[in-house]
């Protein structure tokens, strides 16, 4: 007993020295790229996994606790967090991470939003009044990202600023010769029309010209319905698409449903690190979306 | 267009300040956000052509590859972000019930005091125990970052005739070190479900463990002060102090100085594996009572007496929750278990005298010892199956316990009973915004008395999206 206290002081104390630079990502792409700039320099912390929706996460103890120890919080903004990021930071007592300081990171603040409403009324579902937040599919945002995170994890760990520059270079670097790379390979998906169940393939098919052509959600965050569904099955004729797209974290019903009816082929992609075998980091993400993308095309 | 009017009235008001009316002023506000908002339109939509042209340009001869973007090139478009676009979130909350129960004439639980004190409705208590069709409370949300330093909430309740403060508190955001300070009038920290709101509540009612403890609201609520400290590990470990005027129930308002009321709280929480989280706390409330009234039945003389207790109050509370979902996505299905147990025990002195003008009771100005030890508790578990549909389960028991009137139990009936309640629910939301819940609940909370209630209740959220609590 006389033994356990001082212990569990010392692994209190030895906690936060962990790392230099303590990161509390909220999605696992930002976690991605946290530690590619980062590297041994980082600790980084993904409150979700590629399997959770994350528009409806709960403000876990566990992120609480988490929150609580973080120089930095990153974030992909937008509204994408608003049910449960806002009560996280404020409920962390850590005065670091608030809105508005060095130790708050939006993703969407450094990239040009599509989609950016007119006009906000939840009769259209649940809509982002500030765009669409499911940015990173577009690779180029990505760097754009990365270099403000660098940015700001070279002001927030001043002594290790160089390691982080240097970090973003060699992963812009590679990053630019991957893009040369998927641009290449996916252009036979240029003007493909398609599918998806959730808006959260806009930047992707932005960047690679994959055309949109509905989603099988009626509304933005409201649950596919057989009337909706079968609509789109009769808009198949007139305005046919090559394949339904959705994430690791919806549901493979709907899309299936389509499939069936249409033959069409139901794609499952990625979306974030994690999502599939192959998406182990970012380049594994966009490697393994081109090849499902490419495959569902055959 | 906006922009001539715009600045013919802004130079208006600057030249004769004191001419302008407030409502010039707003008007010439309104003008301002209006063009405001279009400018931030057009820019929207002209940055969206820019990356459409942007990726038409890099793609379309697809075989060359672009040349490496200089890092600098693109400059970061840092819009304001919405919580300060809409300053303060407003939220407002619409709920309702039809409800079909017996009609008894004073409603309460069998062996225990009414938090309400002495209430002779005509077997209508406000509220959630009305029969019929009603409207609850609407609650009218206002929250906003105040500065840097702190954030503020009210929650306005408005009922007919009558507009409550059920809470309005600011709360610290730049103290650090895990610590938060929360002050004004707030919902306490002890328990699970007492710092929610009845429409967070999985269940049309409160359980009946909260409506012996707090009343029909509930949930405790005081005015005061509240200090919590999140330990920096890595399992969630929070503590809790609060001070308080502690004029609710089971306390009563007294005109002192100094705290009326304290409580204090501990919770530890963890997820196991990435689909199961869990929390659980212990909490304990100590407050005071002067002249608090009750009725209890005269049994010499058979007319109703009206007692004032003055005294302590101590509570002790024990909760649990453990929530789980596939792959810890909550949005397709998930399951929430919830049990809270409470110890409660009061000692002090109890004065007996008449409920009505000259009907005479026989312990009329009798004061004696006044000791009672009650405990309660409920179970639940509710599961969504589909992201529209959930269904719940709730049973709950209290136990009248210890009631030890001293002489003055020679004279009043001092009921024992076993309150106990089972409720089923299934509701269904057409989104995060709107829910319509059917429940039936068999309640036995009242001795001699099987009252099985159906209840139909919506709640519909407007505005703001509040995050709600684990």
């Amino acid at each position: 007993m006389s033994k356990l206290f001082p212990t569990l002081l010392l692994t209190l104390a030895s906690l936060p020295a962990w790392a230099n630079l303590n990161v509390f990502a909220t999605v696992p792409e930002w976690a991605s790229l946290a530690r590619e700039i980062g590297g041994d320099k980082v600790r980084v912390y993904s409150a979700t996994n590629a399997f959770q929706d994350p528009h409806r996460i709960e403000a876990k103890p566990s992120l609480l606790a988490q929150a609580r120890q973080a120089n930095l919080v990153v974030a992909a903004g937008a509204d994408l967090e608003i049910g449960w990021l806002p009560l996280v930071l404020r409920d962390s007592g850590n005065a670091a991470i608030q809105a508005g300081r060095p130790g708050y990171f939006e993703a969407a603040n450094f990239v040009s939003r599509l989609e950016v409403p007119t006009s906000v009324d939840r009769a259209q579902g649940d809509i982002h009044a500030a765009g669409n937040p499911h940015l990173h599919l577009d690779p180029r945002n990505v760097l754009k990202v990365g270099e403000a995170l660098a940015g700001r994890m070279a002001e927030l760990d001043a002594a290790n600023a160089a390691a982080y520059q240097a970090g973003y270079k060699s992963f812009a670097g590679k990053w630019q010769a991957a893009m040369a790379r998927w641009e290449k390979e996916a252009a036979p998906l240029r003007g493909v029309p398609v599918l998806v169940h959730h808006a959260s393939f806009l930047y992707l098919a932005n960047w690679l010209g994959l055309k949109e052509v509905g989603t099988l959600e009626p509304k933005p965050g409201i649950e596919p319905t057989s009337g909706h569904l079968s609509s789109l099955l009769a808009r198949q004729q007139t305005l046919p698409a090559k394949m339904v797209l959705r994430t690791a974290y919806n549901p493979d019903g709907p899309s299936q449903w389509i499939a069936g009816k249409t033959g069409l082929p139901a794609v499952l992609l990625p979306y974030t690190v994690g999502g599939t075998a192959e998406a182990k980091d970012l380049f594994g993400l966009f490697d393994d979306t081109v090849q499902r993308l490419l495959k569902g095309l055959r | 267009m906006h922009k001539p009017f715009a600045v013919a009235a802004l130079l208006a008001a600057s030249c004769g300040a004191q001419a302008a009316t407030d409502n010039d002023l707003a008007a010439i506000r309104g003008q301002i956000d209006e063009m405001k908002k279009s400018y931030e339109q057009r820019i929207a939509a002209l940055e969206q052509k820019l990356v459409q042209a942007e990726a038409q340009a890099k793609s379309s001869p697809p075989p060359v590859p672009p040349a490496p973007a200089p890092v600098a090139e693109s400059r970061p478009v840092a819009a304001a972000t919405p919580a300060s676009g809409f300053n303060p979130e407003v939220s407002l909350i619409l709920q309702g019930q039809y409800k079909d129960m017996k009609n008894v004439a004073e409603r309460g639980i069998t062996g225990f005091v009414p938090a309400g004190g002495h209430d002779h409705g005509s077997g209508t208590i406000e509220g959630i125990n009305k029969r019929g069709f009603s409207l609850d409370h609407t609650e009218l949300v206002f929250a906003a970052n105040i500065d840097p330093y702190w954030r503020g909430q009210a929650i306005i309740a408005a009922l007919d005739g009558q507009a409550e403060v059920e809470e309005a508190w600011f709360q610290s955001l730049g103290i650090g070190q895990g610590i938060g300070l929360k002050a004004g009038r707030f919902r306490s920290g002890i328990g699970y479900l007492n710092e929610q709101h009845p429409h967070m509540w999985d269940f049309a009612d409160a359980p009946l463990m909260y409506q012996a403890m707090f009343g029909t609201e509930g949930g405790y609520a005081q005015d005061g002060v509240q200090l919590k400290w999140l330990a920096p590990t890595p399992v969630f470990l929070e503590f809790g102090a609060e001070f308080g005027r502690g004029a609710n129930f089971p306390g009563s308002d007294r005109n002192k100085n100094g705290s009326g009321a304290g409580a204090l709280f501990a919770h530890v929480g963890d997820d196991l594996g990435i689909a199961h989280s869990w929390r659980a706390g212990l909490s304990y409330l100590k407050t005071s009572a002067r002249e608090r009234e009750a009725h209890f039945e005269d049994t010499v003389n058979g007319v109703e007496a009206l007692s004032k207790f003055t005294g302590d109050s101590t509570t002790w509370l024990a909760d649990f929750v453990w929530k789980w979902a596939p792959n810890g996505n909550p949005k397709y299905q998930n399951f929430k278990f919830q049990s809270e147990y409470f110890l409660r025990s009061e000692k002090g002195d109890l004065s007996c005298g008449e409920a009505e003008a000259g009907v005479a009771v026989s312990c009329q100005d009798i004061t004696s010892g006044y000791r009672t030890r009650q405990s309660g508790w409920y179970t639940q578990g509710v599961y969504q199956f589909t992201p529209n549909w959930r269904a719940g389960l709730r049973y709950e028991q209290l136990d009248s316990g210890t009631r030890d009137l001293g002489e003055n139990g020679n004279y009043l009936a001092v009921d024992h009973y076993k309150p106990k309640k089972t409720t089923a629910m299934i509701d269904y939301s057409w989104s995060e915004f709107s829910r319509l819940r059917l429940q039936f609940a068999q309640d036995k909370s009242m001795q001699g008395i099987t009252d099985n209630q159906v209840t139909m209740q919506y709640i519909m959220s407007l505005g703001a999206h509040g995050a709600h609590k684990f």
